[in-house]
């Protein structure tokens, strides 16, 4: 399945991996239940703190949750950075991957490689990652 | 009246896709008995060696439960639990 996504949350994401560097960033995009579209970015706290792991605070999680209940809205896409290596799921990102029915998109931050490259959305389901296309829209 | 179990999408599958259940119990690990009984298999996505696992949150009535007391944590007729898989990686 294609992830569409505007340009401006690809800028935003991408902006935001930079500024949280050398630590990982991470966010949500939300979208009207059932729509599968990627319409409002919402940019979360990395509560590790870490280079090489994200975690929502579980407080910021149920927060998260409660909020797309109340607008009736579906998390969309989860993203996060990767700051020293490619731009694909670790063996943690996909032990830990809870939500089969969401694109997981993977920013790097990694300098030898132009930015356009290191950004790519893929799904987890049961342990199997598969890359989808994605279609950056202006 | 019972305790309402807010079920996240990937353990669904156990509730036959129902996102709230019902459950009974007077501590968060009777509740997790109750709901293993009913929906066979969902305890084990819950625990690990008897302990709550690191990447599923559980909150009672909107409060982590890792600060009522984890699987002591007491719940009555009328709470609400949510269960949420952590956003989490590496």
């Amino acid at each position: 399945m294609t992830l569409e996504i505007s340009r401006s949350f690809v800028d935003a994401i991408l902006e935001q991996s930079r500024a949280e560097y050398p630590d990982e960033c991470c966010g949500v995009i939300l979208g009207p239940v059932g729509s599968g579209k990627a319409l409002r970015l919402k940019p979360m706290i990395n509560a590790a703190h870490s280079p090489t792991f994200y975690e929502f605070d579980p407080k910021d999680l149920l927060g998260l949750y409660r909020e797309v209940d109340d607008h009736d809205e579906e998390i969309v896409v989860i993203y996060h950075s990767h700051t020293e290596t490619e731009a694909y799921p670790s063996r943690t990102d996909i032990a830990y991957a809870g939500e089969p029915g969401a694109h997981y998109v993977l920013v790097s931050t990694r300098k030898q490689i132009a930015p356009s490259t290191e950004f790519r959305s893929f799904r987890i389901v049961d342990g199997a990652v598969t890359e989808e296309p994605v279609v950056i829209l202006d | 009246m019972s305790i309402e179990v807010r079920i996240p999408t990937i353990l669904r599958p156990y509730t036959k896709d129902q996102k709230n259940v019902e459950a009974t119990g007077a501590t968060l690990a009777d509740v997790i008995t109750n709901l293993d009984s009913q929906y066979v298999g969902i305890g084990e996505r819950l625990l690990e060696n008897g302990a709550l696992r690191r990447f599923i949150n559980i909150y009672v009535n909107d409060e982590d439960v890792r600060f009522l007391g984890g699987l002591q944590a007491p719940v009555k007729d009328g709470d609400s639990i949510t269960i949420l898989p952590a956003v989490a990686g590496g």
